[in-house]
């Protein structure tokens, strides 16, 4: 049994015998095998990799940020930064009246940022996204950040403490889509500038420990307070 | 998409179809009634087409191949000045299948007609040097010209066989070189032929191996190996072909059966062209 | 540059380079080398020189190449202008286009397209210096940028070439000794399955020269693919077990 925490690589062996196989693994008969770069993960018996990269893959009920590409018949295409275009119906917004009376370009734009839920996804068709909920729609932000959605956990951290550290350190408002996409807004250009980097620096050490109080200590070096 | 490689659109065969080829060889039969190593039927006839120098056509099974061999004068290569050209080329011609379109040659071709290039070049069945007629200016140029003509399955095997026997009964001008002059005269001479290559193509459909797939079993198996044997019992060419893969025991059993079972092809390739059994 | 012949490829156990027949050239693997795509590596092997991108999953285009089950794997070969004695034409040349079908058919094996249907996973190589061998260095490049991309693979693949030079079995040969010499074997492996997704032969081997070059071939594919791994834990120093618990 390969140790917890360690890195593993395509093709390694993690286990062998009464294990289960989790995410990112495949099981051959009674060994169960690494499918991608990351690091192995134990919960109860059942083993998988946490990767350290990838694109990000819709799951029903994720909320993520996407840019509108246009606005079609009945509702747009957003770019979710996934490798499958989604679609946000008209029905799906608190917008009245019908999709083929209205000009659904004065409701979103092409290049709005949207804040939206992922309504259901599967194999055979593209992602359906609603707007409808509360903070859901129409975006706005200074500063827009891209990281892999991998980091993304990482950057919420247990129980948020991670991003609660953040806006609480910094005053700015932080807004976090699944998909890799985080939106900051801050009353100065400054604290907006600092909590990008911690952002990246976040994504770059996401598999370190003791990495909450570092960027803590970062933040308030910077910023002084 | 000729700059890039790409996955193959699936082959219109049902899931229904499919597992009952797989499950019959997996009991050691195929649709065909063929046993796993057996080849389709071979048939050859040479000396088709009159106006090439050589030819042949060749039915496996159901698959149909003509190859023509038209010899001109031209110059050599620079680094080989000494040596006459040989060049294959292949066209997959869209009568041949549905999914086969007109235009230029696509990565299916191009494998094809390079694959049976090696096994010629490489057991050397045509003695280039012999084909020098003025060193650094003028030599014999070979063109090969694969046309596929009825897809069902095996393309490689076919064809090399086809242009074996095109080489085999092709005949080129005598030639004399007065004051450097050529001068090409009426009696003809077979090209100088100082190896004859076989090649044998073993498709991986779930564990076993089989010989010659058809084109069903090549829509379902996982890779394929193709095997050269020269005339000594030496390899010459191989080529892995399919998304699949095959176990180091698998291709050491494909070497092995290819070594075992070449002799008989060359023996059909030599009796369809007039040889004696040599 | 003296003209050798064939005899010269091997005195005395020692090839032109210094090498004995056995010895690999010197590697060198570097994973998550460019900024815009999605998984990267470079590797240098011998003079070799390869640079492998690779983006994807993503949309496929055009459509009506995508599969409904499975991602499109698209592959493409390429030598650089600059990359031999005599300057290639950029147009792709036969061999280009045969050396892309072979390297994506070594490839395919190893992902798991089933995960991500109607995509489309693109390998780029490019081979920026070329010595002998170039590509069982792309498919050794490409499989560290597939998993640096984060595609799942069933394993990585390795590859190595085996030859005959002056009559003797030789592993990796390099340009000379693939020009002058009598047999040239790539191999791609996946170790993990003792599999070969990749095999290529050109020349003349007897039937036991052919055992013992494909035994020193997967010999050889083994020692690579630990490089690789090498390669790609390489990018991560330190290991936390904040990272994981705050997945939860």
């Amino acid at each position: 049994m390969v140790a917890r925490r360690e890195i593993v690589t395509p093709g390694d062996l993690l286990a062998e015998g009464d294990l289960r196989p989790g995410d990112n693994v495949l099981r051959e008969g009674d060994r169960i095998y690494a499918l991608r770069v990351g690091l192995v993960d134990l919960d109860g018996n059942r083993v998988s990799v946490v990767p350290l990269k990838g694109c990000y893959f819709p799951k029903p009920g994720d909320l993520v940020i996407g840019r509108i590409v246009e606005a079609g018949l009945t509702g747009w295409e957003v770019d979710i930064l996934a490798p499958y275009p989604a679609l946000l119906p008209m029905s799906e917004t608190y917008a009245k009246g019908h999709a083929s009376k209205t000009d659904l370009s004065a409701i979103f734009s092409t290049g709005d940022l949207v804040m939206a839920k992922v309504m259901a996804f599967d194999r055979t068709r593209d992602p359906l996204l609603t707007a409808k909920g509360p903070g859901l729609g129409k975006v706005f932000g200074n500063r827009v950040v891209r990281i892999s959605p991998m980091k993304i956990p990482r950057l919420i951290g247990r129980k948020g403490s991670m991003i609660t550290m953040l806006k609480r350190e910094t005053g700015c408002r932080i807004t976090v889509g699944q998909n890799g996409v985080i939106l900051v807004s801050g009353s100065d250009e400054r604290a907006e500038r600092v909590v990008v980097e911690a952002i990246y620096k976040i994504e770059r050490e996401a598999h370190t420990q003791g990495l909450t109080d570092e960027i803590k200590e970062m933040l308030r070096k910077e910023l002084g307070r | 998409m000729i700059a890039m490689s790409a996955t193959p659109q699936i082959p219109p065969i049902s899931q229904i179809e499919g597992k009952t080829i797989i499950d019959l060889i997996a009991s050691g039969k195929r649709l065909d009634g063929r046993g796993l190593l057996d080849h389709r039927g071979f048939d050859i006839k040479a000396g088709i087409i009159e106006k090439a120098n050589g030819s042949a056509h060749v039915s496996l099974g159901k698959t149909k191949v003509l190859v023509g061999v038209k010899v001109e004068i031209g110059e050599p290569f620079s680094d080989v000045p000494d040596q006459g050209v040989l060049t294959v080329n292949a066209e997959l011609v869209p009568m041949a299948y549905p999914l086969f379109e007109p235009g230029p040659p696509d990565e299916n071709s191009i494998e094809l007609a390079r694959v049976v290039d090696r096994g010629i070049r490489e057991s050397k069945m045509v003695d280039l040097k012999k084909l020098c007629i003025i060193p650094n200016e003028k030599v014999f140029v070979v063109f090969v010209d694969i046309y596929v003509l009825d897809h069902d399955g095996n393309l490689i095997d076919a064809s090399a066989a086809a242009a074996a026997a095109a080489l085999l009964s092709a005949r080129i001008n005598k030639f004399e070189v007065k004051d450097g002059e050529v001068s090409l005269l009426p009696e003809t001479m077979p090209l100088p032929i100082s190896n004859i290559p076989v090649t044998m193509t073993f498709a991986k459909i779930g564990g076993p191996i089989v010989l010659d797939p058809s084109l069903e079993e090549e829509q379902v198996m996982s890779s394929r190996l193709t095997v050269t044997i020269d005339k000594e019992g030496r390899l010459c060419a191989l080529q892995k072909g399919g998304m699949g893969y095959m176990t180091v025991e698998d291709v050491k059993e494909c070497v092995r059966l290819a070594m075992e079972k070449a002799p008989r092809i060359r023996g059909l390739i030599l009796e369809a062209v007039g040889y004696g059994k040599d | 540059m003296p003209q050798l012949s064939p005899e010269d490829l091997f005195r005395n156990g020692i090839r032109v380079d210094g090498r004995r027949w056995n010895e690999l050239r010197p590697i060198r693997m570097e994973v998550g080398v460019l900024d815009k795509a999605d998984g990267s590596a470079y590797v240098e092997h011998g003079k070799n020189k390869i640079l492998v991108a690779v983006y994807g999953p993503r949309e496929a285009h055009p459509k009506h190449i995508a599969l409904p089950d499975r991602a499109t794997i698209k592959c493409r070969y390429h030598m650089a202008p600059f990359s031999v004695e005599e300057r290639k034409s950029p147009a792709p040349s036969r061999r280009e286009i045969e050396i892309s079908k072979v390297i994506r058919e070594a490839l395919e094996p190893a992902i798991l397209s089933e995960y991500y249907p109607r995509t489309s996973i693109d390998i780029f190589i490019e081979v920026l210096q070329s010595d002998g061998g170039s590509r069982c260095a792309g498919i050794n490049g490409a499989s560290l940028a597939l998993a640096d991309a984060g595609i799942p693979m069933r394993d990585l693949v390795a590859a190595c070439a085996v030859g005959k030079i002056a009559g003797h079995l030789a592993l990796d040969l390099s340009d000379v000794e693939d020009k002058l010499g009598e047999a040239d074997m790539p191999v791609a492996y996946m170790p993990t399955y003792n599999s070969v997704t990749l095999l290529q032969m050109d020349g003349v081997f007897t039937h036991d020269e052919f055992a013992a070059g494909l035994e020193l071939a997967v010999e050889n594919c083994k020692k690579i693919y630990q490089m690789q791994k090498e390669a790609l834990r390489r990018q991560y120093l330190e290991i936390g077990s904040e990272g994981i618990e705050a997945n939860r």
